[in-house]
């Protein structure tokens, strides 16, 4: 046998469909998924602030949409979002510095950042709430 | 491994995307920028939830809300471009697709930034 026709040895990529999700690779895609999502918001949020520039008829279908259970949800969902990237983010800088590569260390910052995300989400509800 | 890199390439540093680190830094710097602010931002979003159109125009035209307003839009579209430009590039394998959506995501990026910017300015010195 060649060396060009012996079989090939190497690791694969791994493939999707039959890859066992863990958390840090889920924690890795969400962190795309929710950049996305924010650039999005963030440019309905450049329209909400345009709108609010107009005058108030041209206000008042942004403030219906806003203001409904359903808007608060995407609000709700956007913050999550936001903070989940924000926590994220923060435990990539520190891969950056070159901190927290053993595998229980991202385990452990996986879970923390999974759990001070929802835990800021519902803290920023309750302040934001509480100014209004 | 022999570094084949002419004296001036290695000297400027700038590597095979030929701006060396400044994506990688811009997206670092931005997003340190942008801890303190989005943390701000998110309450002042909850708290506006069901705010009407005179409190919203209040709260915008307010100095110190205006500035930090502008600086949260315009450093997060920053970041904002600068990962999509990332999944673009990841994803998108052919190269006119590839460069049409890059220059769509930076064109739309500032084009949003601007109006923001725009609608604040006006909002905050009563236009």
């Amino acid at each position: 046998m060649s060396v060009a026709n012996r079989p090939v040895h190497r690791p694969l990529s791994p493939h999707l469909q039959v890859y066992r999700p863990q958390l840090t690779s889920v924690l890795s895609i969400l962190h795309r998924a929710t950049g996305i999502a924010l650039s999005v918001g963030a440019l309905y949020l450049a329209i909400w602030v345009v709108y609010a520039s107009a005058s108030p008829k041209t206000y008042a279908l942004f403030q219906a949409f806003n203001t409904s259970i359903l808007g608060r949800l995407f609000l709700a969902g956007w913050l999550f979002c936001m903070f989940y990237h924000l926590c994220n983010g923060i435990r990539h800088l520190f891969w950056d510095a070159g901190y927290g590569f053993e595998l229980k260390d991202a385990y452990l910052s996986g879970w923390i950042v999974v759990g001070v995300s929802a835990a800021a989400t519902l803290v920023s509800w309750i302040v934001g709430l509480s100014l209004a | 491994m022999e570094d084949r890199r002419t004296p001036l390439a290695r000297a400027r540093g700038l590597g095979s995307a030929r701006d060396g680190l400044h994506h990688w830094w811009m997206q670092r710097l931005t997003a340190v920028a942008l801890i303190p602010l989005v943390a701000w931002f998110a309450v002042s979003l909850v708290m506006l939830s069901g705010a009407d159109h005179m409190a919203v125009r209040a709260w915008i035209g307010s100095p110190v809300v205006m500035v930090l307003l502008i600086l949260t839009i315009v450093i997060g579209l920053h970041h904002g471009q600068l990962g999509m430009q990332v999944v673009v590039e990841d994803y998108v394998h052919s190269d006119g697709w590839k460069l049409a959506l890059i220059v769509a995501i930076r064109f739309i990026a500032f084009f949003f930034g601007l109006a923001a910017v725009v609608a604040i300015l006006r909002i905050g010195f009563g236009g």
